[in-house]
């Protein structure tokens, strides 16, 4: 049996040829995302914004637009109608004025409303959640996204040099934005499990990153007398089957879970898939090239020759 | 060269322990799915904790709520009030004007000024010690020489609080799951909530109902001398309060009584759902001893007379006392349904809460939803193993097989710690098992990568394996580390779902880099052994 070897051996890309171009693209699609999401804004989901979500299944297929009017039809406020797996519907309602008295009120107009035109329809989840809360979980869903930013690069910062450590700064910076950007454009619901697929965006793109760091540090070792660029090059293609080989089983199994698995995590695997092509693209085309302009050279490592680095050491 | 890979007989052995420990732990939780007479024959003597189910997968409800500190004070300068009749009514009595309220204080005006000094001596002695801090609940203080001002201390409300919240928890866990049998989460958090998770309830409105009622039963007597224009335009005669009284049969939608309480629900021993004579449901009661002594003495003094039974505030009925009640059990009727006369009696018997708890986030997840998520989660991660394991075998041949027995054992050591821990498996958690499915498979990518390249470079056989693993360990161990960072953080900022994918993200670190470092190894060093291959096939 043959071995299947998705990159040749030996391959000799000149990937930082393409290094300028990338850049400038990475600079337009981040302004894009930022500037999409905060004028477009998001589509917070009632973890966020407070107010009521309803899921309810249909045994047959319904007319979303009659869901629509007859959701309207009870002048609740500015209602939202979504589809929900196959045959269902996320209905979302804002914070009523009355507190929580009237929020369950509304709710269950709803309820009635469904129970009375489909009778069969059955309600699958009620989410009801006050502004206090949302606002708590959207600041906390905030700093954590930040500290793992922040901790993630000062980690690398310590492991290797500075200029490594604002790589992974600006790719991960990179890396969320344009997951937001791609949230806003979408229109896809931002909830709880977001928060949970942008983290793993981020420690899935530095752990991409990490491995070409380790090459690059290694290689800075080994080549003394090589210019930056060539030794750049030569250590992602180094790394080059191996970021193939596990992108590709990442994406796998992320397939997988996006055409079978559960309904209710459908748009956190729908994230990560995409951040595996976000992290993938922003390791080799953020995270190197900054090395460049913030002016590794070999030498940076030598000073921390004979001790000064601390080396994992496999027992 | 004999480093890395001399694995000396007592290293295998404590790494197949460990392997089957692991294993054996997971499989209680793997049992879970078949039908319980077929449990029964796992033996007893082997492990029997499983994994829980997070609400999102087991189907239930999770319902927070904040404790009205508003209320709460409220309820306390009431107390102190009566606290102040009471201690200036005690022999010798000292005279005092009207108690009023204002600001979250408490004035009362001594008729005498030669008894201030006393007053303040007795109110003084009233209030009580904040924990150890040397400070009391309550400062005593005189102000217009004749005035004394109670102002709760913050400490004092620290401490009212803290009390109230255990109290409060109490009583939500006698009224929802008396027998403490039901797998129910009762905890306060961040001082001032309380958070309610009941897995398996299709339908949490009563949940609700039980856990939303006060249920501050107060029995006072109507005032009959009220004007009743003066009462419907909300002026109380000295004395007097004016309550809502939606079920009044004169039609007024207030009612005018007495403030001080004569029995209250403090004293009731038992409350139970029944029938009065029109068979309408209404709540039976008995009350203990004491409680028993004082509504026969006052039905002794009002015969004829109506007095008002309260609820929250709200006047239930007001039923003309006929004879006088000596054996300390009622009848409270009012507008009640079935359920809501049995919920109020369960609210009853189970003591009132001491302030009002507001819901300020409930999920309700139904059972069916639960299910399908847990038969999608464990069908996609059946395919993704597989799918992944097809995909290592046909990229690495023998190394991918050592690869994909590490996928299988890193599996079942997950669910095996998961179970010892009794962690929470939740949705997103299925989504962190897989990503550590991924990262698994990440650091054997790197170390058979990192073998191919050196074998490319010339390196013989045994030498390009160890130089493998001693390279690629130094990405995985780093790359690891981020994810120990990100994990950590989601799983302390995180909450519920969020914090349960955290879990799983934390324990696969630890697990994929034992069993795709050092088991791999073992079994590649075991074969080299055995088998003194003179080429590698990578």
């Amino acid at each position: 049996m043959k071995l299947l070897k998705l990159v040749p051996e030996n391959t000799n890309i000149d990937f930082m040829r393409w290094r300028n171009i990338a850049l400038i693209l990475s600079i337009i699609a981040t302004s894009a995302s930022i500037f999409y999401t905060v004028y477009q804004g998001l589509n917070l989901g009632v973890d966020f914004v407070g107010g009521q979500m309803i899921r309810v299944s249909f045994s047959q297929p319904v007319d979303s637009g009659q869901l629509r009017s007859r959701v309207d039809g009870l002048h609740l406020g500015e209602a939202g109608v979504q589809p929900f797996g196959s045959q269902g519907y996320e209905i979302r309602l804002p914070k009523p004025p009355g507190g929580v008295a009237a929020a369950n009120a509304a709710t269950e107009r709803v309820e009635q409303m469904i129970t009375a035109n489909y009778p069969k329809a059955k309600i699958e989840s009620v989410d009801s959640v006050s502004g206090k809360v949302s606002e708590e979980l959207a600041e906390d869903g905030a700093k954590a996204i930040l500290l793992a930013m922040l901790g993630i690069a000062i980690y690398i910062w310590f492991r290797f040099e500075w200029q490594f450590g604002v790589g992974a700064l600006l790719t991960v910076a990179h890396d969320v934005s344009m997951t937001l950007g791609f949230f806003a454009f979408t229109r896809m619901q931002v909830d709880l499990n977001v928060v949970a697929a942008i983290l793993t965006i981020v420690s899935y793109s530095l752990n991409d990153t990490v491995v070409i760091y380790d090459r690059i540090r290694e290689n800075l070792r080994k080549y003394r007398k090589m210019s930056i660029l060539p030794l750049l090059n030569l250590s992602l293609n180094e790394t080059l089957a191996r970021t193939v080989v596990t992108s590709l089983t990442v994406l796998i199994a992320l397939g997988v879970l996006m055409l079978v698995g559960p309904r209710v995590i459908f748009g956190l695997a729908v994230a990560i898939f995409l951040g595996v092509f976000i992290g993938t693209y922003s390791s080799i085309y953020i995270s190197t090239p900054v090395l460049v302009w913030l002016g590794v050279t070999p030498q940076s490592f030598v000073k921390n020759q004979g001790g000064g680095e601390s080396e994992a050491q496999p027992a | 060269m004999h480093g890395m890979l001399d694995f000396p007989r007592w290293k295998v052995f404590w790494i197949w322990a460990l392997v089957a420990v692991g294993v054996l732990f997971s499989i209680p939780s793997l049992l879970q799915v078949l039908p319980q007479q077929e449990r029964q024959y796992w033996p007893s003597f082997l492990p029997h904790s499983t994994i829980n189910l997070g609400l999102d997968l087991a189907g239930g409800s999770h319902l927070l709520y904040q404790a009205d500190v508003n209320d709460l004070t409220a309820k306390r300068i009431q107390g102190m009030e009566d606290t102040v009749a009471t201690e200036m009514a005690k022999d010798p009595a000292i005279q005092i004007g009207d108690i009023s309220t204002n600001g979250g204080r408490l004035t009362f005006t001594v008729t005498d000024p030669h008894q201030v000094d006393a007053a303040v001596e007795r109110m003084r002695s009233a209030t009580q010690p904040v924990g150890l801090s040397g400070n009391r609940d309550w400062d005593v203080g005189v102000v217009n020489t004749n005035q004394v001002v109670l102002t709760p201390t913050p400490g004092g409300t620290q401490q009212a609080l803290k009390d109230a919240m255990s109290v409060a928890r109490d009583v939500v866990s006698r009224r929802i799951d008396p027998g403490g049998t039901k797998e129910i989460t009762i905890q306060t958090e961040g001082g001032d909530r309380i958070l309610v998770e009941v897995p398996g309830v299709e339908n949490p409105e009563e949940l609700k109902a039980l856990i939303g009622q006060t249920a501050r039963l107060e029995f006072k007597m109507v005032d009959l001398n009220a004007d009743p224009a003066q009462v419907a335009q909300g002026h109380a005669p000295p004395g007097d309060e004016i309550l809502p009284y939606p079920g009044n049969p004169q039609g007024a939608p207030t009612i005018a009584v007495k403030r001080r309480v004569l029995v209250s629900g403090d004293e009731l021993t038992k409350a139970t759902q029944g029938f009065d004579q029109n068979g309408r449901p209404s709540i039976d009661f008995t009350f203990n001893t004491s409680g028993a002594k004082k509504f026969a003495h006052v039905t002794q003094d009002n015969v004829g007379k109506p007095f008002a039974i309260i609820l929250d505030n709200k006047v239930l009925s007001a039923p003309n006392i006929e004879s006088p009640i000596l054996g300390g059990s009622g009848e409270i009727t009012g507008n009640f349904t079935v359920q809501s006369a049995h919920d109020l009696a369960i609210s009853l018997s189970s003591g009132k809460l001491p302030m009002k708890l507001v819901p300020i986030e409930e999920r309700s997840i139904g059972p069916e939803l639960g299910k399908d998520s847990i038969h999608k989660g464990a069908i996609a991660s059946g395919i993704a193993i597989l799918c992944v394991i097809i995909f290592m075998l046909v990229t690495y041949g023998r190394f991918g097989v050592y690869a994909t027995i590490a996928l299988i054992v890193n599996a079942f050591l997950i669910l095996g710690i998961m179970a010892v821990f009794n962690a929470t498996l939740t949705l997103p958690g299925i989504a962190g098992f897989i990503l550590t499915i991924g990262a698994a498979v990440d650091a054997n990518v790197l170390i058979n990568e990192r073998i191919r390249e050196e074998q490319r470079r010339g390196r013989k056989l045994i030498d390009a394996v160890e130089t493998g693993y001693h390279e690629a360990f130094r990405a995985i161990f780093d790359a690891n580390i981020t994810h120990v960072i990100s994990a950590a953080i989601m799983g302390y900022f995180g909450t519920g779902p969020v914090r349960g994918f955290a879990i799983v993200l934390l324990i696969g670190v630890v697990t994929s880099v034992f069993t795709a470092v050092y088991f791999t190894r073992m079994l590649v060093a075991l074969w080299i052994r055995h088998k003194r291959p003179r080429a590698l096939y990578i």
